[in-house]
């Protein structure tokens, strides 16, 4: 039932498919000719649904925290070179769902989840993955700013590098091509060598965004990256996400449905630990097709 | 109702009694630390003079002489110490606090416990049964050992409790950048709770430096240069002791001496620990 509304929506011609024409870079180009049928279902009715443009795909994906399962089986894409949002209240498993899908969510004790998360069409939750490579390849900002306090601002832009062993021809480069990327270069650009934590906490936290692009991700991961932030702060994130949308895959869970309205392409929305319905951020917001997402959305519950 | 001015100034007054009461008992709690460094430097400074960190010590009852052995000797038994007992403490702290919720971590952080609780003589005499029975004479090495017995526990649940103060954030966020964990611990929590870990360390050198019972039946003694680890050794408390006891004037000139200098010892070291493990980016 959870997973029946995406698939019911638009197997075809709804946005999944309309969204391929979007810009990518062609550097990040990894998307094929044809579509390629995917399931996206589980349980009940086996229904094969054509998604062209998934970078990432979940199903039927269960998780949680000793016996408590907090993911009841979710199945949802995640399109190339687009804006998810995941909306819902607190507690119905958003966290926990962008989590598992940098497998971050095994860094709690006691954590566990089942199913598949396919991350260009390879399963991250299969046995001999490397959780430390998906999270190369899947960043993710989280809800407080949380820069390297013992790193100046250009450390933390290149942590990630240097942690990793990577190595960069130009840091200076580097630095400078990151914070222009997250429009934090003009304001901090004579003050390299302070600690991150002098800056304000918009800045922070775009900081810690420019830190995890400068890994060169395909997805970023964003757990209410505004949610500790003052109105201006997060326009400017806002914006951020504008720009990085033509070059990143971007999932991210927001409490302000008005941000999910002005940055996402397609919202799902989770209750309980399931997915009540998922499409468009056009058609969520202005013709929900559940009841559930329509009393969320209009502020009758959570 | 808003006009209570009796119930206000009740609370203005508890106010600056219990605030007097707090600057009482500061006072207090300063005066002995005060007391002691004065006592130690008017005391001891005066019988400082070159003789002192260059020569060895006369035989009985002849002034004049030095403690350039104690003082090296103290220096060599607080080294081998730390080699011993801070790279063990560090990795045990890391262990539990990273790693240690299940039973054995539980077990190892009281036994930790248990150890700072237990008499530095017992120590002393377990080390003396251990090594010094065995070898049959006393060592630097054995005297080492006992101290380095005695800061395992405090330099272990130093650490464990300073990087437990390391917000879990930054384990994420170094995590999620695809930093392995070794690297996370090591680069991000290890080097973020540092000069705390730093100043606990300092602590427990500190207490070991001025420990004697410990010394009297491992490192004994000696009045001579001792030329390996495996000979008896002078150290700074062991002398004070034997200086202060005596029945000459000269003597105890010295021992408040070496107390000063064993002071300075420790304040230095301290000092530097923290200069170099300081914090760079502001």
């Amino acid at each position: 039932m959870t997973y029946e509304a995406p698939l019911r929506s638009n197997p075809s011609e709804g946005k999944i498919n309309l969204n391929v024409e979007r810009g990518a870079s062609p550097r990040r180009d990894v998307r094929r000719d044809s579509p390629r049928p995917m399931r996206v279902n589980s349980e009940a009715t086996e229904v094969q649904v054509h998604v062209t443009g998934a970078k990432m795909v979940a199903e039927d994906l269960h998780a949680g925290f000793g016996t408590a399962e907090i993911l009841k089986g979710i199945s949802l894409p995640v399109l190339d070179k687009q804006v998810t949002a995941i909306i819902g209240p607190s507690g119905c498993g958003k966290s926990t769902f962008i989590r598992c899908l940098n497998r971050m969510h095994e860094v709690v004790p006691k954590a566990w989840a089942k199913g598949r998360v396919l991350f260009d069409q390879q399963n991250i939750l299969g046995k001999g993955v490397d959780p430390v490579l998906v999270r190369r390849r899947v960043g993710m900002v989280f809800q407080k700013p949380n820069p390297f306090p013992t790193m100046s601002i250009r450390d933390n832009v290149l942590a990630g590098i240097r942690l990793n062993g990577m190595k960069t021809k130009q840091a200076d480069a580097e630095v400078e091509q990151r914070l222009r990327q997250v429009a934090l270069w003009d304001e901090v650009k004579d003050n390299l060598t302070r600690s991150g934590m002098s800056l304000s906490g918009g800045q922070q936290q775009r900081l810690c965004i420019a830190r995890s692009l400068a890994m060169e991700p395909d997805v970023i991961l964003m757990d209410e990256p505004c949610s500790a932030l003052d109105p201006i702060a997060t326009a400017r994130v806002e914006e951020l996400i504008h720009e990085l949308r033509s070059q990143y895959t971007i999932v991210i869970v927001t409490h302000n449905m008005q941000q999910a309205a002005r940055v996402a392409d397609t919202t799902a929305f989770f209750y309980m630990g399931t997915l009540v319905e998922y499409g468009d951020t056009d058609s969520i917001f202005t013709r929900p097709k559940e009841r559930k997402t329509e009393d969320y959305i209009t502020g009758r519950f959570g | 109702m808003i006009a209570s001015p009796y119930r206000y100034q009740l609370r203005n007054y508890t106010d600056r009694i219990v605030r007097g009461a707090c600057v009482v008992a500061l006072i207090l709690a300063i005066i002995p630390l005060g007391l002691v460094l004065y006592y130690v430097t008017a005391h001891g400074i005066g019988g400082i003079d070159l003789n002192f960190f260059t020569k060895l010590p006369t035989p009985v009852g002849e002034n004049g002489g030095g403690m350039a052995n104690a003082i090296s000797g103290t220096l060599e038994l607080v080294a081998l110490a730390s080699l011993f007992g801070i790279p063990p403490g560090i990795l045990a702290g890391i262990y539990l606090s990273e790693y240690g919720d299940k039973t054995f971590g539980r077990l190892v952080r009281f036994s930790a416990d248990v150890m700072s609780g237990i008499p530095s003589i017992t120590i002393g005499l377990f080390v003396y049964a251990l090594i010094v029975m065995r070898v049959k004479h006393f060592s630097a090495i054995a005297g080492a050992v006992a101290l380095a017995i005695i800061m395992l526990p405090t330099v272990t649940r130093t650490t464990e409790e300073l990087l437990r103060l390391v917000p879990d954030a930054l384990r994420e966020a170094a995590l999620g950048l695809g930093v392995p964990r070794y690297k996370t611990t090591l680069r991000i929590v290890l080097r973020t709770a540092l000069p705390g870990i730093a100043t606990g360390i300092m602590l427990a050198i500190a207490r070991v430096a001025g420990e004697t019972a410990p010394l009297l039946f491992t490192a004994f003694s000696n009045r001579f240069w001792s030329s390996s680890v495996n000979e008896p050794t002078a150290s700074l408390p062991v002398q004070i002791y034997t200086y202060a006891v005596s029945p000459y004037e000269d003597w105890h000139r010295q021992a408040w001496a070496a107390a000063f200098v064993l002071v300075a010892i420790v304040l230095i070291l301290n000092l530097s620990a923290r200069v170099l493990v300081r914090n760079k980016v502001r």
